[in-house]
């Protein structure tokens, strides 16, 4: 063993190592449980959770792109009843820090599912999905107004003592000037950043391959568009920021640290190497190791731009 | 379900352009039912970023036997593979074909490439004693593949090989040796010969499973990314790769 400190602060939650897996790409940890330990990551951000269950979107839901994949499963998942009744049961079994992401249609709905799953002390915060590319109600229609993230925000944070994440949509222009409101009316970290808006035609049939026409871009193609947003964030507000955006291997992970994040995020890449997050882990370790970093949290925006 | 370090073993061209690539992966051969799949990363680069899903086509005690279609950027990888070369999979995956039950006769309904499942299935049937007709079903000659396959009827939608119409028709022609026994109907193919299929099979009330296929991503169910409409819930979809591939034909709407 060596002394290396792969712990990290996201405000006022405490992580092990920096390394969480993103919502919609864990489910609800069962499948994952079956490939890699999830007491040694870092967190789980749970699949948005909505009041009621939701269907997703028909099929097509996803398609290939160069270094990338759009989806637009449409936010399917159990519903926070479900999800307190069959699925913490499972997880609780785990030494794993818990962040339920949430999604929903209206302010209210937000305030609502917050209420009820802050009664579960598993749950260690909340992620607020307010930049879902790929439902018609909600998602991007408040991600893409500063004024409802603001007011989704203040209303959230009033109904739990939980930290309150702001996943933060990249489909605007200053992603910054969202992060302030978040600051401002009392969030405790942001995710940024959420999948950008994408399509892909069919040549023959003239058709898009996505039943949604849309869908949200990510994977490695995206990796340098979120750390630009991560380092425009850092350069202008002081809030924790969790990187997330084609993360694919521990020189990832050590790119968003330096450019301002206090944690990450992976996403697509549990889908192609569901073992990534523990050989991620080796890797930060192998790198603070070999460059004396004796806290790895040191490396949060350590950037030099000149 | 594992990821195994798997490595190829041969290239072997069959009939009509369709390759069989030969795996050694003992650890992921010894689970293997018929009608599973495996999902394999053919790159360890980006390109392409995403495993691809192939039914299992056979299993021979260390090796497992898949069967391709050059077709896109993943099958065209796969296909210049060397001897030796490491292979990342993922499986078995999913739910095969239930393969026991009250039934002698075996009837296999095959279109193009969903042929692939059959060969270690027909094995299997045939070590539980049961009797197999396989109607194997194309647009054209070169579309027709045998491999693995016993008591093969063929159909070909221009007349190029056997019958000319499609296997649906085919099957409707010899419904004698359907109702004469005690029968299941296993099947894959393109969907409008499922549509067609499940038709034939609730008017004349056959048992059939079927293996249906969907763009994906992980393969094991937690990208969401293969929704199939099921008969009896209506509120939520199941997923290919999790709850199926194969389903009963009454389960799933096709």
């Amino acid at each position: 063993m060596n002394d290396i400190d792969l712990s990290v602060s996201i405000g006022p939650i405490k992580l092990r190592n920096p390394i969480l897996l993103a919502s919609g790409t864990v489910g609800y940890g069962n499948e994952m449980s079956e490939h890699i330990d999830l007491n040694k990551i870092g967190g789980i951000v749970t699949k948005s959770l909505s009041l009621k269950p939701r269907k997703g979107n028909p099929p097509q839901r996803i398609v290939e792109t160069p270094a990338g994949m759009l989806n637009a499963i449409g936010l399917a998942n159990v519903g926070v009843e479900v999800f307190l009744k069959e699925k913490i049961p499972f997880l609780k079994q785990f030494d794993v820090p818990l962040i339920c992401n949430i999604a929903a249609s209206s302010v209210d709905e937000y305030v609502e599912c917050t209420k009820i799953l802050t009664q579960e002390d598993f749950i260690s915060a909340f992620e607020i999905n307010v930049s879902c590319p790929n439902v018609k109600d909600g998602g991007l229609q408040f991600g893409n107004d500063i004024s409802s993230v603001g007011k989704i925000t203040a209303k959230v944070k009033a109904v739990t003592k939980k930290p309150v994440i702001i996943k933060l949509s990249p489909n605007v222009s200053y992603i910054s000037e969202f992060a302030k409101v978040v600051k401002e009316e009392g969030g405790d970290a942001v995710s940024a950043i959420n999948t950008l808006v994408g399509t892909s035609f069919n040549i023959i049939t003239r058709r898009p391959k996505i039943y949604n026409v849309t869908g949200g871009l990510s994977g490695p193609a995206i990796k340098p568009v979120a750390l630009a947003k991560v380092l425009e964030i850092k350069q202008k507000v002081e809030i924790p920021i969790i990187g997330i955006g084609g993360i694919s291997n521990w020189q990832d992970v050590v790119e968003f640290m330096i450019a301002g994040s206090s944690a990450i995020q992976l996403g697509t890449i549990n889908f192609v190497n569901p073992t990534a997050a523990i050989q991620i882990i080796d890797g930060l370790e192998q790198y603070c190791l070999h460059y004396g970093l004796k806290n790895i949290s040191q490396l949060t925006g350590s950037y030099i731009l000149k | 379900m594992v990821t195994a370090k798997s490595f190829v073993e041969e290239i072997i061209k069959i009939e009509n352009n369709i390759h069989l690539l030969k795996i050694y992966s003992p650890k992921i051969a010894s689970e293997i039912t018929p009608g599973q799949f495996l999902n394999i990363k053919v790159s360890d680069n980006f390109f392409p970023l995403l495993r691809r899903p192939f039914s299992i086509c056979d299993v021979d005690e260390k090796f497992i036997y898949i069967m391709f279609n050059i077709l896109g950027d993943g099958t065209k990888i796969l296909a210049r593979k060397r001897t030796g070369e490491e292979l990342d999979i993922l499986g078995p995956l999913g739910h095969g074909f239930k393969t026991e039950g009250n039934f002698d006769t075996a009837i296999i309904v095959a279109g193009g490439l969903g042929a692939a499942p059959f060969p270690l299935f027909t094995k299997q049937m045939s070590s539980l004693g049961k009797n197999i007709y396989s109607f194997i079903g194309g647009k054209s000659e070169s579309d027709i593949i045998t491999y693995g396959m016993n008591n093969t009827f063929i159909s070909t939608d221009d007349g190029s090989f056997g019958f000319k119409g499609t296997v649906i028709e085919l099957l409707n022609r010899n419904i004698k040796i359907l109702q004469e026994n005690k029968i299941k109907i296993f099947s894959c193919g393109p969907t409008p010969m499922l549509r067609a299929l499940k038709e034939f099979c609730v008017k004349n009330n056959f048992d059939c499973e079927v293996s249906t296929e969907s763009a994906m991503a992980c393969g094991f169910g937690i990208c969401q990314g293969c929704p199939i409409e099921s008969e009896s819930k209506k509120d939520k979809y199941l997923l290919v790769c999790k709850d199926g591939p194969v389903f009963n034909i009454k389960d799933v709407l096709i």
